[in-house]
């Protein structure tokens, strides 16, 4: 059994991100309901924000905040790496507007065929 | 069935190539160089205590941009998705009555009264955040974000109530324009596009400093919060069939 504590903290994230990403491919690739294959999609999503967050991490430094708890002129030795932070603020924008895309294009389907099922609609697919 | 077990041997696959990424990564122990880069310049050259606002607004305003057209295209897509046109409206009219069937249950008066008390504090939370953005965690998207789940409780809690198209479109409109006018600015009046120097930095740490970056992030506030607002509502006039 492996001492979970003794694992750096962004080692946790990172793989718990890896994994989200394979559960939401799985997800994506089996599921034959739309708006399950629209949940996994947004769990990959999900996974790779927690990786580039993690990626961005640095042994026990803090957010890139300037405080009281961090002085300017210290500032570049105390922060985590600011640039993926504001990587995964674009990230989740963006990808909420991919998500709702996607759902409008649901809803669309669902309104032309009645079914939530992408099996039905296999004579759309080239 | 093999299908499922090409899945299956293609995710085993990639789960072993993220195992072997994952158990090589070495966590970092200092900042790369151009995180450094920001973290010691931005403080002195932008004014912002939060250096994550100086990378998204200045540093790497260009990215915000396109992310925030991005946003808009996405918006507009879902709007010509969820439009109903004439003909279609004509093709499925069986089905429209029967949606049209569908009558709302009012939503207790708990929730009505706790709508009416709390949505102010919601909207004003949303804009507290996104003027802060240069000084606390926060900012334009997620006091965007707020004011658009501020709608959302409005229309969930009384279905009915009507969100001015008109408002919505001016709004959005008004400050993409302003956005790209203080971008703009910034290169006649300062260093290049998007530069927050076009006016005063101000008093480190006070309310109105930073030049242009809080008004950049009222700009972007504004729009995300209108054009999630205008998302969440065709949305709802979908459920509605009233498109």
């Amino acid at each position: 059994m492996m001492d979970i504590s003794a694992l750096p903290i962004s080692n946790i994230v990172l793989f718990s991100g890896l994994g989200l990403i394979l559960i939401g491919l799985w997800g994506m690739l089996t599921q034959r309901n739309m708006i399950r294959m629209v949940i996994g999609f947004s769990l990959t999503d999900t996974g790779i924000h927690m990786v580039m967050v993690s990626i961005g991490y640095v042994t026990g430094k803090t957010a890139p905040i300037i405080n009281d708890a961090v002085p300017v002129s210290e500032a570049a030795s105390l922060v985590v790496d600011p640039v993926p932070s504001a990587l995964v603020l674009t990230a989740i924008v963006i990808g909420l507007g991919v998500t709702a895309v996607m759902l409008a294009f649901v809803v669309r389907i669902y309104r032309a065929r009645q079914t939530l099922m992408i099996d039905e609609c296999t004579e759309s697919k080239w | 069935m093999i299908k499922r077990l090409f899945i299956f041997i293609m995710l085993a696959m990639m789960a072993f190539m993220f195992f072997k990424l994952g158990a090589s990564y070495q966590e970092r122990d200092q900042l790369g160089k151009l995180g450094h880069y920001y973290a010691e310049t931005g403080p002195s050259e932008l004014n912002t205590p939060n250096l994550v606002t100086a990378v998204v607004v200045t540093y790497r305003g260009l990215d915000t941009l396109g992310e925030v057209t991005v946003l808009f295209i996405s918006a507009a897509g879902v709007g010509l998705l969820l439009r109903r046109t004439r003909k279609g409206a004509d093709e499925d009219e069986d089905e429209d009555n029967d949606e049209s069937a569908v009558i709302h249950r009012p939503a207790s008066e708990i929730v009505e009264t706790a709508t009416q008390l709390l949505l102010p504090m919601v909207m004003l939370f949303g804009v507290y955040v996104f003027i802060n953005g240069h000084l606390s965690p926060g900012g334009g998207f997620q006091g965007g974000a707020i004011i658009a789940s501020g709608t959302m409780f409005l229309l969930l809690a009384l279905p009915e109530s009507h969100i001015s198209r008109l408002l919505i479109s001016l709004m959005e409109s008004l400050s993409g324009f302003g956005y790209v006018v203080v971008g703009v600015l910034g290169v006649i009046l300062a260093g290049g596009f998007l530069d927050n120097r076009i006016m005063d930095t101000g008093v480190y740490g006070d309310l109105f400093s930073a030049g242009a970056i809080p008004i950049i992030y009222v700009f972007i506030g504004l729009k995300v919060g209108f054009e999630l607002s205008a998302v969440l509502d065709r949305f709802r006039r979908e459920q509605d069939g009233a498109g």
